[in-house]
């Protein structure tokens, strides 16, 4: 089912929060031995938060949009009583939280019931959603092949069917690249939109958090109860909520659409091409822009990353630089060795690209883009052949999420179900314009041509399809 | 200039390293030095983009 269905069956009483929760929870049970989505499953706090909202319903209580949906996050999000592991073995020895995230609150005051926590890749500075401590997120249609990351449990556990709505984080694509690979919906907000107060940041200059579905209203249902103003994120934004379900069916009305170019047509396996070309001929779309230095925006992203992210981990890599997964170790070393004047440079360069991608936005509303270049990888996959030139995967899968994120923009990833794969395309709006990527979302929702395939990876018994 | 050797990254890593506190054991140099090939020539694709000298980072304090 999907949130807002089981929201309005338990609104309705034709369903009770205990009874949905349960269903997640057997679900995750049946299921999660293949896809190794969660790291934690709350299960006493998921049935006590459901037996409350049932309470309410049952003295006549008004409740919230979300009544009795299921959801998970991944693990960077505090969970009062959990350890904020964020993919690290080093932090499990962390205090357990003492209080939830911001978003987690936010969701559960629209009565959403939180079931657990979700595999990621460590300290968010991964797009496989591999982990040497916990094991890989596997991939709901195909259990050899990777969930992408940072947020690979999220992907797995929403591509998956485990949970509904799921949570995740985005720096440089980790919620786009499993929406991609999983072939889920994910919305990446715009920069400040969302508060991440009580998660654990990466790089801070670039983090943001959002959710993930399997259809655009359950996308936008989230998002809207998570919206508002919070002064424990000092980037979080002072705009009230602009809710956003409301909207979706304006349909694509006059909105100016293009495909980015340049960039954004290179490096592309062909099921990349043959995704974006399906989204262009559902819209009918003809216009094509150039992006202007994308690729050196994804340049002065990875520069920004590495360094931050070796500022925020310094202390951790003097100290336990024996507990990291050695590859992340390995990459945060050498962003910790990055002279400052690139540092400072990258961020110029950031605003000069901000102003050209503003400009451009004048002349359309939407870019359209691919999520990845390619569909998963096999799990383990170090290599692939682009162009002729064989690349190393991790490092690549990115490219065109990465110019994105770098300014903040707003995205919707959303799936078209290729065969036998997959994978996910970037509808991109101006700054703190999510409703407008959300309404060309649904109309490709509408179309038929951007959908939510069921996962045909798992089975109900928890073994492998062939 | 000529382009830096392998001796001359590893000199590199081991005096920033030292400059930083960071424990560097021998077996991680090989990824240490690919990983900063990567971020350098990220860096320098970055660096070779001329801006105004009155270009203002994209992160500016607030009071």
């Amino acid at each position: 089912m999907t949130a807002s269905a089981i929201a309005a069956a338990v609104a309705a009483r034709k369903l009770s929060a205990v009874e949905a929760a349960d269903a997640a929870l057997a679900r995750i049970a049946a299921r999660d031995g293949v896809l190794n989505a969660f790291t934690d499953v709350t299960a006493e706090r998921a049935r006590a938060k459901a037996r409350a909202v049932d309470a309410d319903i049952a003295a006549g209580k008004p409740v919230g949009p979300l009544a009795g949906v299921p959801f998970a996050v991944k693990n960077l999000f505090d969970v009062a009583g959990l350890p904020t592991r964020a993919g690290s073995r080093i932090n499990r020895d962390r205090t357990p939280a003492s209080r939830d995230a911001t978003l987690i609150e936010r969701m559960e005051a629209a009565g959403a019931v939180l079931v657990g926590a979700l595999n990621m890749g460590e300290y968010a500075y991964d797009f496989t959603g591999e982990n040497v401590h916990d094991g890989p997120s596997r991939n709901p249609h195909d259990p050899t092949r990777m969930s992408g990351g940072s947020s690979g449990g999220s992907g797995s556990a929403v591509g998956g069917g485990l949970v509904p709505v799921a949570l995740g984080s985005d720096t440089n694509g980790s919620i786009r690249v499993p929406s991609s690979f999983c072939g889920i919906f994910g919305l990446k907000p715009t920069y400040g939109r969302l508060s991440r107060a009580r998660s654990f940041p990466f790089v801070m200059s670039l983090d943001h958090l959002g959710p993930f579905a399997r259809s655009v209203e359950d996308l936008a249902l989230a998002y809207d109860a998570m919206q508002g103003p919070d002064p424990d994120d000092a980037a979080c934004t002072a705009r009230g909520p602009e809710p956003v379900s409301n909207l979706l069916s304006q349909g694509l009305g006059d909105l100016r659409i293009a495909i980015a170019g340049g960039h954004f047509q290179k490096n592309l396996f062909p099921e990349a091409a043959e995704a974006v070309s399906q989204v262009a001929t559902a819209l009918k779309l003809t216009q094509v822009i150039d992006v202007p230095e994308a690729a050196r925006a994804r340049a002065a992203a990875y520069v920004i990353s590495t360094t931050e992210g070796a500022s925020l981990h310094l202390d951790r890599l003097r100290q336990r630089p024996q507990d990291f997964d050695p590859a992340v170790r390995d990459r945060l070393i050498a962003g910790a060795m990055i002279p400052a004047p690139m540092v400072d440079r990258a961020q110029k360069f950031r605003r000069w690209y901000r102003a050209q991608v503003l400009e451009l936005f004048k002349s359309v509303d939407v870019l359209i883009a691919p999520a990845t270049p390619c569909i998963a990888p096999k799990l383990g996959q170090a290599t692939f052949v682009l162009d002729g030139v064989e690349l190393p995967v991790r490092a690549n899968i990115g490219i065109h999420t990465q110019p994105i994120s770098f300014i903040g923009l707003p995205v919707v990833a959303v799936p078209i179900p290729l065969e036998p794969m997959p994978i996910g395309v970037q509808i991109i709006a101006a700054p703190w314009c999510e409703h407008v990527a959300l309404r060309v979302a649904h109309a490709l929702q509408q179309l038929g041509v951007a959908a939510a395939p069921a996962p045909r990876g798992v089975l109900e018994n928890g073994s492998r399809s062939a | 200039m000529a382009v830096p050797s392998d001796r001359d990254w590893d000199d590199y890593i081991d005096a920033v390293g030292r400059a930083l506190g960071l424990p560097i054991e021998d077996a991680w140099r090989p990824a240490i030095r690919a990983n900063l090939a990567v971020s350098l020539k990220m860096a320098r694709l970055v660096d070779e983009f001329s801006l105004p000298d009155e270009a203002e980072p994209a992160s500016v304090f607030t009071a």
